[in-house]
């Protein structure tokens, strides 16, 4: 008994302790340190994060090198597969065409009613300067649905800028660095936009998932939610512009969970634009 | 000479390849996510790691494994020093099962591999959820540990094959 628990701390003492050839640090010492890293990161000690931007500037850069081989791939699976999808696409298409060339006709007439009704309640707000930025990595980690750009806050980016996918909404910007920054996806199990669920005008929040869908939560008219609604920014609390097109519910079961199907294919995303709304101060 | 020359080059490459893989993983964080299946996912450098530890420490140090940690952790957004937390532990797991093993076999290394991924990965859903605040999706992470557990299997015999046919006979133990 007595012999087995010393191998045991031999092998321990052995695995933990011991350095290897042209090893500066014990495997201990070490975690000893990642776990030093850890605590003072999460106290915001000043040089954990001049340490963080050190490495970020550097790794965002290496990585979308590194990544290159790989990018490449990927795009070439995606091209395939989309010579496999291309005729049930056209034919989807063609008739989406017919339906929205019907609609077009009415919807100049509801922009322009729209913008002067803003303009009398006084609530008509203004983009900033459009950024436009490069996806330099997408990691579609099932951990982590956030991409980095490649503008930060010497192109005038700043937290909480949204960014979108031409006219769609796909994340906001958390993270900003010197010449990069990272954007959260709408799918990102963090996220939670308030939105309105039209035709209904529910307003309700949408939540990421981390999956490829988001789901509508905290909504007493749940019930009421119906499929194929459309969803967009309400802009309650400020942050976002109201009327922001985000996905469509993807549901006919009303007991169902309602999950969103986004408009942008997060996946796909190779340029974004970066920008903020403000109140109009002319008016 | 000079072909002398080239072969020792080539040979050092060789046996710095697993240190090369295991920086262009956690730069490139390797998933198969673009592939969109649902229930897929896997962590190539927790397999590496565990690996080289167990088979052939002196392949990959502790010092980069370390600095491949801080990579991975800005790579995929966790807080600074997770990883390289994680990646020790599984380094420690590897020595420690390397001294007390006589008769090495796969099925009783990839057990221990599946236990040490369940210890690591419960610690950073704790760390995670707990002192950071980032909420991770438990099903996620279920399947990461078995994909990775499974995947041992496949890409020992690949390591093992790798380094009796490229770097040498009888490095492998």
């Amino acid at each position: 008994m007595e012999t087995s628990r010393d191998d045991f701390v031999i092998a321990i003492r052995s695995a933990f302790l011991k350095k290897g050839t042209q090893q500066r640090f014990s495997l201990l010492s070490l975690i000893f340190f990642s776990l030093i890293l850890l605590i003072l990161g999460s106290l915001n000690f000043k040089a954990i994060n001049y340490l963080k931007i050190g490495i970020k500037e550097i790794v965002y850069r290496s990585s979308f090198i590194v990544s290159g081989p790989e990018n490449f791939i990927k795009d070439y699976y995606f091209v395939v597969q989309k010579h496999f999808n291309l005729y049930r696409e056209n034919e989807k298409n063609k008739s989406e065409l017919a339906n929205l060339r019907s609609k077009d006709l009415l919807n100049e007439f509801m922009v322009l009613e729209n913008q002067r009704l803003k303009d009398i309640v006084d609530d008509y707000l203004v983009k900033s300067d459009t950024i436009f930025a490069k996806v330099l990595s997408d990691k579609g980690s099932p951990f982590l649905k956030s991409i980095i750009v490649n503008k930060g806050s010497k192109h005038n980016i700043s937290l909480g800028m949204l960014a979108m996918d031409g006219e769609y909404l796909v994340g906001k910007v958390v993270e900003v660095n010197y010449s990069s920054s990272r954007v959260l996806l709408l799918s990102d199990l963090n996220s939670k936009i308030p939105i309105t669920i039209e035709p209904n005008g529910l307003l309700s929040i949408l939540s990421g998932t981390g999956e490829e869908y988001g789901i509508i939560q905290y909504s007493k008219e749940y019930e009421n939610i119906k499929g194929e609604s459309i969803i967009y920014t309400s802009g309650v609390g400020g942050l976002f512009k109201a009327g922001i097109p985000i996905g469509r519910i993807n549901t006919n079961n009303l007991s169902e969970e309602k999950k969103v199907e986004f408009f942008s294919d997060f996946s796909q995303l190779k340029f974004l634009k970066i920008l903020s709304f403000k109140e109009n101060e002319a008016e | 000479m000079i072909g002398l020359r080239n072969k020792n080059f080539i040979k050092k490459i060789l046996s710095q390849m697993p240190l090369i893989i295991l920086f262009i993983s956690v730069l490139n964080n390797y998933d198969f996510n673009y592939l969109g299946l649902r229930y897929f996912s896997f962590n190539f450098s927790y397999i590496l790691i565990f690996y080289y530890s167990l088979k052939k420490s002196e392949s990959l140090g502790y010092n980069y494994i370390f600095i491949a940690g801080l990579i991975n952790d800005v790579v995929i957004g966790t807080p600074i020093g997770l990883s390289s937390l994680m990646y020790l532990i599984l380094c420690g797991a590897g020595a420690y099962l390397r001294n007390i093993t006589l008769r090495p076999s796969l099925i009783k290394d990839c057990f221990f591999f599946l236990i040490t991924l369940l210890i690591i990965n419960s610690l950073l859903f704790i760390v995670s959820n707990f002192i950071f605040n980032y909420h991770l999706d438990y099903f996620d992470q279920i399947t990461n540990i078995i994909y990775t557990f499974l995947f041992y299997f496949l890409l020992s015999n690949l390591f093992d094959f790798f380094e009796n046919y490229f770097v040498g006979k009888n490095n492998v133990r």
